[in-house]
């Protein structure tokens, strides 16, 4: 039965205690759950025969350790070209995805070239290029070109990877509402005012997310210079395998890898939800 | 002020104006009605050149609008223009907001320009939003700033299209208390809009526009009360049979 309309309104529930079992019961359960699962599996895989082989060759503590220095020294090197290859790709794709959009009939050949430049450096793949760029331009004996070959393979790295970023970048163009443009030129502001001022920023914040992920890629790409002599992580931890017949230090690249990798993919949904809420809070309290 | 000579525009192969002939004089009020897709809005946009016609001429002040002698920005410092979706920007404070054309166009001083910012926001009870960002406001507030934005470099003219059109039903008085204290201060304004109490209340005169073409235009009192055009007569009736006159 429906009961009848109070005379006021009802009070509101009662404050219970603290809870126990309803603050740590959930928690717990997942806890128990995860050890169960993650037990059995680490039991299995360790109770394998094959697994003191498997230890020896790819987690040993000894081999690790006398490997890192090396690994870590070649870890610097991916960080460094990365470093360099991400500012000179995030700057040559700005440039490309800005004369892709330039509107007007006189920049039909410049944007004709850019679209060529993307449908060619992205249809390829990046290791034939780091290949191209890093045996064959040295090859050249050109007077006046730097001969490295980390020189080169960093130059291949940063053509194929703008031809991604200037298609995020320009998505994230696309994605600016057509009346920003419109305010934008009713307000007298020239064509490269309009991208300037309003349309870029919004489209780099756009494309945050997205260049995050490109950003880790890289990060690891950079180990295809390790094919044309680079000697970075990779190419280190192989060359110490290549003397022991142990490949622990690859794994100790692995490692070093993902340990820069991981906290970078936090650092983007961070800064995505840390842009959102500065917009959406109320700066000014009446 | 303003005087439009048979501006036609094709959008494809449809047409959207045809042959209108439109004046405006000076601190006039020149609201634009009709049906969605008459050619109220492509009209609008064709008189600061967000839109360029196919046929026929505008001028302001005699000089055409394509005139090269307008410079590269004085047709947008003499004509300001305000939209339905306010389309502010959203990265930029209210203040940089409004200031930035008067920076970058006018080249005036960040001082310069702040201090008169703060006087057209004042004007409409905005002031104290000056460093807040757009999203924070509500559409009656945006769509105030956008009228400070559109008045920063101090047009002449200001068109506005639908600009409360996309406003919540209570907010669409305070906007239009804006803009009515505008009038009072002699701009003048091609006002295309859907309300027609602010057309009734604010308009100098009011053009039916139907198909591309103005059909009727006259005094707020005579078209709303006695409209001539069986067109006119039978989008009143419609609107009054919707509650919305």
């Amino acid at each position: 039965m429906i009961p009848d309309q109070p005379t006021t309104p009802p009070p509101p529930p009662r404050r219970r205690g603290f809870d126990w079992r309803r603050a740590f019961l959930p928690g717990l359960i997942s806890a128990a759950s995860i050890l169960a699962v993650f037990g059995t599996l680490t039991w299995l895989i360790t109770q394998n025969e094959n697994w003191p082989r498997i230890q020896r060759q790819f987690f040993s503590v000894d081999h690790m350790l006398a490997a890192l220095p090396r690994v870590a020294q070649g870890f610097l090197t991916n960080l460094q070209v990365w470093l360099i290859a991400m500012a000179c790709i995030a700057l040559w794709a700005l440039v490309l995805a800005v004369v892709r959009s330039l509107r007007g009939p006189w920049f039909a050949p410049f944007r004709l070239m850019v679209m060529l430049y993307v449908d060619i450096f992205r249809g390829l793949p990046a290791l034939l290029l780091v290949i191209l760029f890093g045996f064959g331009i040295p090859a050249l004996r050109i007077a006046g070109l730097p001969s490295s070959g980390l020189f080169w393979g960093g130059v291949a790295m940063v053509l194929s990877y703008s031809a991604y970023v200037c298609e995020i970048y320009r998505s994230g163009i696309d994605a600016v509402h057509e009346g920003q443009r419109s305010a934008a030129r009713a307000l007298g502001l020239n064509e490269g005012q309009v991208m300037l001022y309003a349309i870029l920023p919004q489209a780099l914040r756009n494309a945050v997310p997205s260049l995050m992920n490109i950003v880790v890629a890289l990060q690891k790409d950079v180990a295809l210079l390790s094919v044309i002599g680079v000697r970075d992580a990779v190419r280190e931890a192989q060359i110490y395998t290549a003397s022991t017949f142990n490949y622990s230090s690859l794994v100790v690249a692995a490692l070093l890898f993902l340990l820069a990798t991981i906290p970078m993919a936090r650092l983007a949904d961070w800064i995505t939800h840390r842009d959102r809420k500065r917009r959406l809070q109320m700066a000014e309290e009446t | 002020m303003i005087e439009i000579r048979a501006l036609t525009k094709y959008f494809g192969s449809s047409l959207v104006l045809d042959r209108v002939d439109l004046d405006v004089a000076r601190h006039e009020v020149v609201c634009l009605i009709g049906a969605s897709g008459s050619g109220k809005s492509t009209l609008l946009r064709c008189i600061n050149r967000l839109i360029e016609p196919d046929w026929g001429e505008i001028r302001i002040d005699g000089r055409t609008v394509t005139d090269p002698g307008w410079g590269r920005t004085g047709l947008q410092q003499r004509v300001g223009i305000v939209f339905q979706s306010y389309n502010l920007f959203p990265h930029m404070r209210v203040i940089d907001n409004i200031t930035l054309a008067p920076r970058k166009v006018l080249r005036q001083s960040r001082a310069q320009a702040e201090e008169q910012a703060l006087e057209t926001l004042a004007l409409f009870g905005m002031e104290r939003f000056a460093r807040a960002y757009p999203e924070q406001l509500s559409g009656g507030q945006q769509q105030r700033v956008a009228l400070a934005r559109a008045l920063a470099g101090q047009p002449e003219v200001l068109l506005l299209d639908e600009v409360t059109a996309a406003l919540d039903p209570e907010l669409v008085g305070e906007v239009m208390e804006a803009i009515r204290s505008l009038k009072a201060r002699g701009l003048t304004m091609v006002i295309v809009t859907h309300e027609m109490g602010f057309a009734r209340d604010l308009a100098d005169r009011v053009c039916f526009l139907d198909g591309g073409r103005i059909v009727e235009e006259a005094a707020p009192a005579q078209l709303f009360n006695a409209p001539e055009h069986p067109r006119t007569r039978q989008f009143l009736e419609r609107l009054l049979e919707g509650g919305r006159l």
